[in-house]
């Protein structure tokens, strides 16, 4: 098993955000987590990434077999853990092409034989940000959402991690972007087979993923699990009150 | 030097030897020698040291004027360097009469006592003069080295560029790693004449126990632009300077760049003034420091409008990484014109945590992600900056990053 989540209960500045949710994933699969807004999604992501203020107090983390719970956030990307963020900060006087070097974990300013020093083009031509426009741009800084998100993209397949942690990858995108970001990601799983844990509001990315396993959440918890082909109608026809609703009167 | 005309600067400075400066602690300098003790050479060591502040003695960068204490080592240009002319100082002062009237223009030798020790125990330094119309492409480089133990530097450096051309002038200051308590006066002179451009790029190297008080005053003449890029990433005793342009000519502009990483127990006192003279005349001083150990930093600005149609802007940006280090902004507009405008912005804080997080999601160490993001902080990235020069200084930032360590405990 990848990872698994066993009864998590987080809390940040002393409110309880996540009330005990357990759940795993194994090598190669894609489970999207769902649900309404502040119903514990992105504190799900930002907690398995290891974010300090995000302060587990009961349950555990476990990364292929290890208990990650209290390692820091660098040593989980380390150990193959890749977050792409909702919304990424801007960071002035940092290249992207820098940046993608640095996930691939290597040193721009100072490379060791073997570093390969187009890795950031290649890297960049797959989510579709030409190399020339890019490499040099400052990371984030004036990008349009569309940017954003494939600049996290490339900043990710630069890590080569086991388990991406998408935080909304398609908000906030043009149907463009939208397309882009599809065929990038479903391109990578082709190649890489990692596994993919996709946090959205809407199916439109997850045509391109066709998740084995989806998790809607609702107030911290896990209120309804389910298949892709089960659950997505439902979530269009109901919305998520009214089909948690049913689901608990069932 | 024994020339007659000079007497009077040295009467001026024996009044002046005891004078405070009015910022920054008080130096005595009666310890420091200015009696070389031996020949200096070129060994590696000192051609690594000036490497460092940007000085490549091996390359074929366009001239090179090299000091060690008080020895000139090295001064020469390349010979297809045309339209500037480069010697030590005393050596053009005895070739051209005209140079006299240069002498201490720019500033007092009675400003405080540190002028007046330069001129009672000057030690060499350099002249450059850009000919008329002449634009220089080459950057001039010089490197002002102390090689010995408690050795006092203090040369008098002037810089012209003539109407119409334009110089790019690279200092580099260090000191060698033989030698620790030593003292820094620079006296330097910049003449920029109308319609001139000089680029001053001046990168310091020093030790954990140099004294450092350059002083410089800067005339710039009708449509002419004079930018000062400043760096300093190594520790130092203490050090405060001052800088001041007076924008005498139409449309005259001068703009400062500072970047400062701040380490261990320095004290870094530093900061321009520019006056709005003229018509149409525009200033700007934009200073990046980051601050780590116990460091002090002042940054001191000032703009003095004068006259109509005037600009002028100061900005501060700090990052703080120990809290045992501090840094204070003290930024003064004087508007003397109700034509003028002046601005100014400060912005001290602490490393952005967010950003921090951001970079360690990546699998960069906490260490390194600060050294990356105190690099992309300090980077000069200003419009208007040479790429050549840009990439000079991203080079000694780039020292910051290779650290696999923290640069130093709080």
């Amino acid at each position: 098993m990848l990872l698994s989540v066993e009864d998590l209960h987080v809390s940040v500045e002393g409110k309880e955000l996540l009330k005990g949710i357990s759940l795993s994933m194994e090598y190669g699969e894609i489970v999207a987590i769902m649900g309404h807004n502040a119903s514990g999604k992105t504190t799900l992501a930002l907690t398995l990434a290891g974010f300090p203020q995000y302060q587990v107090s009961r349950g555990k983390i476990l990364f292929e077999g290890e208990d990650v719970t209290s390692k820091s956030i660098d040593e989980r990307a380390r150990m193959g853990m890749a977050l792409a963020f909702q919304s990424p900060p801007a960071i002035r006087g940092i290249k992207l092409g820098h940046m993608i070097s640095l996930s691939a974990g290597m040193n721009p300013w100072q490379p060791k034989p073997g570093d390969d020093p187009d890795l950031p083009k290649k890297i960049l031509s797959k989510v579709n940000l030409e190399p020339e426009k890019y490499l040099d741009r400052e990371v984030n800084v004036g990008f349009s959402g569309g940017e954003r998100k494939r600049s996290e993209l490339a900043q990710i397949f630069a890590m080569r991690p086991k388990l991406m942690i998408l935080d909304e990858p398609d908000s906030g995108v043009d149907i463009d972007s939208l397309k882009v970001l599809g065929n990038s990601l479903q391109e990578y799983f082709r190649t890489e087979k990692c596994s993919m844990m996709i946090i959205t509001h809407h199916r439109h990315i997850l045509q391109y993923l066709k998740p084995s396993r989806m998790h809607i959440l609702s107030g911290g918890k896990i209120a309804i699990t389910g298949s892709y082909e089960e659950l997505m109608p439902k979530i269009e026809e109901l919305g998520y009150e009214r089909l948690i609703k049913e689901a608990s009167r069932e | 030097m024994s020339d007659e005309w000079r007497k009077k600067y040295r009467l001026e400075a024996l009044q002046a030897v005891t004078k405070r400066s009015a910022f920054g602690n008080d130096i005595d300098l009666s310890d420091f020698v200015t009696i070389p003790k031996g020949g200096a050479n070129l060994d590696e060591t000192v051609k690594r040291r000036s490497l460092e502040v940007g000085v490549d003695l091996e390359g074929k960068k366009g001239g090179t004027y090299f000091q060690v204490d008080h020895s000139v080592l090295l001064s020469q240009l390349a010979s297809r360097i045309k339209g500037v002319e480069m010697m030590p100082t005393d050596e053009a002062l005895n070739k051209y009469d005209w140079l006299r009237s240069y002498y201490w223009k720019a500033l007092s030798v009675t400003q405080d006592k540190y002028t007046a020790i330069a001129e009672l125990r000057q030690t060499k330094g350099y002249f450059i003069r850009s000919a008329p119309n002449e634009k220089v492409e080459q950057p001039i480089q010089t490197c002002l080295y102390i090689g010995t133990e408690g050795v006092l530097q203090a040369p008098h450096n002037i810089i012209i560029a003539e109407e119409g051309s334009e110089l790019n002038v690279i200092t580099g200051c260090t000191v060698d790693s033989r030698a620790k308590t030593v003292a820094h006066v620079g006296v330097s002179e910049f003449y920029v004449k109308k319609n001139a451009t000089l680029i001053f790029t001046m990168i310091h190297s020093w030790s954990d126990e140099a004294y450092v008080r350059p002083r410089t005053g800067v005339i710039v003449e009708e449509g002419g632009t004079f930018i000062s890029n400043y760096v300093m990433i190594k520790p130092v005793r203490d050090i405060q300077s001052y800088p001041t342009a007076h924008l005498v000519g139409k449309d005259a502009k001068a703009k400062f760049n500072s970047i400062i990483y701040a380490s261990k127990d320095s004290i870094i006192d530093l900061g321009n003034r520019i006056y709005l003279m003229a018509e149409g005349t525009s200033g700007e001083s934009i200073f990046k420091v980051v601050s780590t150990g116990t460091s002090k930093v002042y940054n001191r600005g000032q703009i003095i409008g004068q006259n109509r149609n005037t600009k002028g802007h100061l900005e501060c940006r700090g990052m703080i990484l120990c809290p045992t280090s501090s840094i204070t902004a003290i930024p003064e507009l004087v508007a003397e014109h109700s034509d003028t405008e002046l601005s100014h912005e400060a912005a001290i804080g602490r490393l952005q945590e967010e950003q921090l997080h951001y970079l360690m999601a990546r699998g960069i160490q906490p260490e390194q992600a600060i050294g990356v993001l105190v690099k992309g902080f300090l980077d000069p990235g200003l419009p208007g900056l040479p790429e050549r020069l840009q990439e000079e200084i991203r080079s000694k930032l780039a020292l910051l990053e290779r650290k696999s360590s923290p640069q130093e405990p709080c």
